[in-house]
């Protein structure tokens, strides 16, 4: 009797992982779908923080929080981007050697198209962001590529997202392999967990959005990119989204990937798609 | 659009807020570049504001303060359209200066 016991629940483990066997190719390649991400991701938002206005989720922690918000109008009165924004407007309008200038790279001369960053170049197969769009504007007309992490690249992206601000977002996803898997990999990665700490980029821009670490506010994923590039106090200047993303990893003790390297770009193509319909609100000030 | 000053005055009831905002370094002369080689000492020494040609304000400052510094004061009197003007000079003899108007 102990025996035939034995041989049942043997069968029946068989079953059950016979089972789980079926079931696994349907599970291991959910065709990606990222308009209907896009709107379970802002739904999840709209949801959770009812009285936040869709103008206003570009102010990232200045939305959910109100002590926080008085603190920044103060600083507003004077942007501390302003400097920064005066010498990027000074470079744009710079000619080249060759009697160029930036304008000359970019449609509708480079004012107000920030918010079409990043796109997916689908004749290199490769995801384009503002950054590797200015410097590919630079080199092409002889001049050094910049660093991607502040200074006068940050300076430059100050000025054209400025000439945006208000203007949704409006990043799209062409229906085409390479695309689809530069999008895969970008929500993969903001979904991952990661480092010693073992937090993905959801566990605090999702998860916890608007709630306190130590003495900072959250700031919610939804819109998070609308706001670069940004002063950042701690930094004392300003600076990019891909210096954040390296801050980012750094701080759940993760090993940082370089600046504009494929999977940062891939995850800005992601949370940039996310953030469709939200205005710019760039150059941003935050803490 | 070049002026390292940045100022806003608001003049209302008697009294007028100034706040401003200037555009320096402020390198105190003991932080390293990435080198390993110390960044000389460039500093504001005098900030000045002054109203219809009397000073109103005067800050000597020196390697403490923080970069880009941001300063803000009130002072009794002026009127909406009154010229108040604001220079800064620094240790190595740089000095920049502004007139702005009073707004109410």
């Amino acid at each position: 009797m102990f025996h035939s016991r034995l041989r049942a629940a043997a069968l029946l483990a068989g079953m059950l992982g016979a089972m789980v066997l079926a079931q696994a190719p349907a599970r291991a390649a959910p065709a990606p779908n990222p308009e209907a991400d896009r709107l379970a991701f802002q739904a999840y938002f709209r949801k959770n923080y009812p009285a936040v206005k869709n103008s206003d989720w570009g102010n990232g922690p200045y939305a959910l929080n109100a002590g926080m918000r008085k603190q920044w109008e103060a600083i507003m009165q004077f942007p501390p981007y302003e400097f920064a924004l005066a010498a990027g407007e000074k470079e744009f309008n710079r000619k080249f050697a060759n009697g160029r200038s930036y304008a000359d790279c970019f449609p509708n001369k480079g004012i107000g198209i920030r918010q079409n960053y990043p796109y997916f170049d689908t004749k290199t197969g490769e995801v384009v962001t503002l950054g590797i769009a200015i410097n590919r504007c630079r080199v092409a007309n002889g001049e050094k590529p910049l660093g991607y992490k502040k200074g006068l690249l940050a300076a430059i992206e100050t000025y054209m997202a400025h000439t945006s601000r208000g203007k949704p977002f409006d990043i799209k996803v062409p229906n085409d392999p390479r695309a689809l898997a530069a999008y895969e990999a970008g929500k993969k990665f903001f979904y991952s967990r990661r480092g010693q700490l073992n937090f993905s980029c959801a566990s605090c821009h999702v998860q916890k959005a608007g709630h306190r670490l130590r003495g900072d506010i959250l700031a919610p994923a939804l819109g998070i990119m609308a706001a670069f590039p940004i002063y950042r106090s701690k930094w004392g200047e300003m600076g990019t989204i891909q210096w954040r993303f390296v801050g980012c990893n750094k701080q759940v003790r993760s090993v940082p990937f370089k600046p504009q390297s494929k999977i940062y770009r891939d995850l800005e193509y992601f949370l940039s798609y996310m953030s469709n319909g939200v205005p710019i609100t760039g150059p941003g000030a935050r803490p | 659009m070049s002026s390292t000053i940045r100022v806003r005055a608001v003049a209302s009831g008697g009294t007028t807020v100034v706040q401003a905002l200037i555009n320096h370094p402020m390198d105190s002369g003991f932080v390293k570049n990435s080198k390993g080689k110390l960044i000389p000492p460039h500093y504001i020494e005098v900030l000045t504001f002054e109203h219809a040609g009397k000073k109103v304000f005067t800050a000597f400052w020196g390697p403490a303060v923080s970069k880009d510094p941001y300063i803000k004061f009130t002072f009794k009197g002026g009127a909406k359209g009154d010229d108040l003007k604001i220079s800064w000079v620094d240790n190595l003899g740089k000095h920049d200066s502004l007139t702005a108007k009073l707004v109410g």
